[in-house]
């Protein structure tokens, strides 16, 4: 029943209904896949048992006809949700064996919706990172390979799960996206992925790395099946100050490829000198098929484009300086106590010890930033291009409903390529981090193979709450690039 | 502007992340790099502009005030709060002494 684990979100609620299979067989199909994909190294933890036991009360309730809207999925969870009971710990050190006593707002969602967990799905420690090369549990590796057979980058930060989806270890997954964490990995896996409005889903009970920035979604193989999951996971919550007191409108039902009387724009600050042939060509195609949709394509200008890695520098790392202060060897997590250590010795010494490299230089430039003397040149300055920069979607939307832009100026390198240079790795999140410091929906669709065999992906970047004209564009252009392409089975 | 190794000690112990000497003389560039690079945002014209403070417009609400209104942020779970402490003794956080 292998073939059982081809199937989308959406084939697996429709097929667990009509009684076509079992959830229980779904789930052990997808067990299997998961304990055979190891060396992906996807999953931080496994947790086979949660997705049966969602199955088996799927499978009892078709036969009293109260099937939810997930019934039967079985769903990979990004290891920066708390769950109830099951390790959570943001990939890193520092909360290596924390068993939250209570579950995330958008993870409890789901379950309620029906869905099953099969695991926490592997990301970069804290999600700070682009390849997902910062996990205390080592590397995700991208179940796809080009000609040279290097281990290549799954992306980040939800490289768990976009290498989980790609690899079919699981149907669909939650990601967080604090600058491009799931645009960006599911452009390098071949999948899609939606970061919707800020606000839209609950922060609560995710791990905090950038609080303004932050927000969950869903990764998935098709458009249609982020609508369904994200539906399930949006909605209001009072136990988060920033999440939008709206109705979540039925996604899925509003889903429609007909782009007539839409104008999408094209950001010309996107296309820098020495952008990547191959990326351009594909930018290209998607202009022509948004065309092909009824969709009016105009040239607009987000004069303030090439600041936005540097606001996001200074405002993420500020934010993620003050929410890891918490991390303190007193309440949760790692204690480093050497002997005859005082409390502050305790603290520097257990934060030594728990953060990886890359958390600390976020942290350290982060306290920089924000202490006392730097804070109006640095941070103070960084809010004031961030409203720029809003702006200047503002002044797009004037134009336009939509931008159509790449998602990430490459396709995935190879581990290690970047890891001596954070700079450059920065650089991956430059066509994603503007809409988040805007807040705007944005979401990755596969467009196409490059060169060595590589998925590419383009974005479509949306108003504020229109998450259904992201999803629509998005699923025009899926229609049109037709992607099927697969990593093929070496693991 | 440049910082030294004496300013990244001087982090290293406001953000309370204990670092060697080696690893301080490493952080010197690496730092130096990424702030060297933001400061590029100096030459952004801000005049007249307010710092964003919130991104998608929206009011602070203010929750009922009752106990436990949502039981996930309510009281008496004091065993569950102190569940994954690294040393937790008769019903409280635990921590090396601090009066000298």
């Amino acid at each position: 029943m292998s073939d059982l684990t081809n199937l989308t979100v959406a084939e697996i609620r429709d097929g667990v209904a009509a009684g076509t299979f079992s959830a229980r067989e779904v789930a052990t199909a997808f067990n299997a896949e998961v304990e055979v994909g190891r060396k992906l190294n996807a999953y931080i933890v496994e947790t086979p048992e949660k997705a049966l036991e969602a199955a088996d009360v799927a499978d009892a309730v078709r036969k009293s006809g109260d099937l939810k809207p997930l019934s039967g999925v079985p769903l990979g969870m990004k290891d920066l949700f708390c769950t109830e009971g099951v390790q959570s710990t943001a990939a890193s050190h520092i909360l290596e064996g924390f068993t939250p006593t209570y579950e995330s707002t958008v993870s409890a969602r789901l379950w309620d919706a029906g869905a099953g967990m099969l695991g926490k799905l592997n990301l970069d420690q804290f999600a700070m990172g682009s390849s997902n090369e910062t996990s205390y549990f080592g590397n995700v590796v991208s179940p796809w390979r080009d000609a040279s057979g290097k281990d290549l980058a799954p992306g980040g930060s939800s490289g768990g799960s976009s290498a989980a989806i790609s690899a079919r270890l699981c149907p669909a997954a939650t990601g967080t996206d604090t600058g491009g964490s799931i645009r960006q990995p599911a452009a390098f896996t071949g999948i899609s992925g939606i970061k919707p409005t800020y606000g839209r889903c609950s922060r609560w009970g995710i791990v905090a790395f950038a609080s303004s920035l932050d927000q969950a979604g869903s990764m998935a193989r098709t458009v249609k099946d982020n609508a369904i999951l994200l539906e399930a996971m949006a909605g209001f919550d009072p136990k988060d100050a920033t999440s939008l007191d709206a109705p979540v409108p039925q996604w899925e039902a509003g889903l429609s490829s007909d782009l007539k009387g839409k104008t999408v724009g094209i950001p010309k600050e996107y296309r820098p000198d020495g952008l990547n042939p191959e990326i351009e060509a594909l930018w290209d195609k998607g202009i022509a098929w948004l065309k092909d949709a009824g969709a009016e394509v105009v040239e607009v200008s987000l004069p303030h484009t090439q600041y936005a890695l540097p606001t996001y520098y200074i405002i993420a790392p500020a934010e993620a300086s003050s929410n890891l202060a918490r991390y303190d060897g007193v309440r949760y997590g790692l204690r480093d106590l050497p002997d005859g250590a005082g409390l502050q010795d305790m603290y520097a010494a257990t934060r030594a010890a728990g953060f990886g490299d890359e958390v600390k230089r976020r942290i350290m430039i982060g306290t920089y930033v924000l202490s006392a003397g730097f804070y109006d040149a640095y941070y103070t300055q960084a809010c004031k291009v961030r409203a720029l920069i809003a702006r200047d979607f503002e002044a797009a939307w004037e134009k336009c409903d939509l931008l159509l832009t790449p998602t990430a100026p490459s396709a995935a390198f190879a581990l290690g390529e970047k890891q001596a240079d954070p700079l450059a790795m920065y650089l991956n999140d430059v066509f994603t981090v503007p809409a988040s410091l805007a807040g705007l929906p944005a979401m990755s669709v596969p467009g196409g193979l490059d060169s060595a065999g590589l998925p590419l992906g383009l974005q479509i970047i949306g108003k504020a709450l229109d998450e259904q004209g992201v999803l629509n564009a998005s699923l025009a252009l899926e229609e049109r690039a037709g992607f099927t392409a697969r990593p093929e089975k070496w693991w | 502007m440049s910082i030294d190794i004496t300013t990244v000690k001087k982090v290293a112990s406001l953000a309370r992340i204990a670092v060697t000497d080696d690893q301080a003389e490493k952080l010197v560039p690496e730092l130096n790099n990424i702030l060297g690079w933001v400061e590029q945002l100096g030459e952004v014209d801000v005049s007249g502009v307010e710092p964003m403070t919130a991104v998608i417009p929206n009011h602070l609400r203010l929750r009922e005030d009752a106990v436990n209104a949502d039981p996930l942020t309510g009281g008496n779970v004091r065993d569950k709060v102190l569940a994954n402490a690294p040393q937790a003794e008769h019903g409280f956080f635990a921590v090396p002494k601090v009066i000298e």
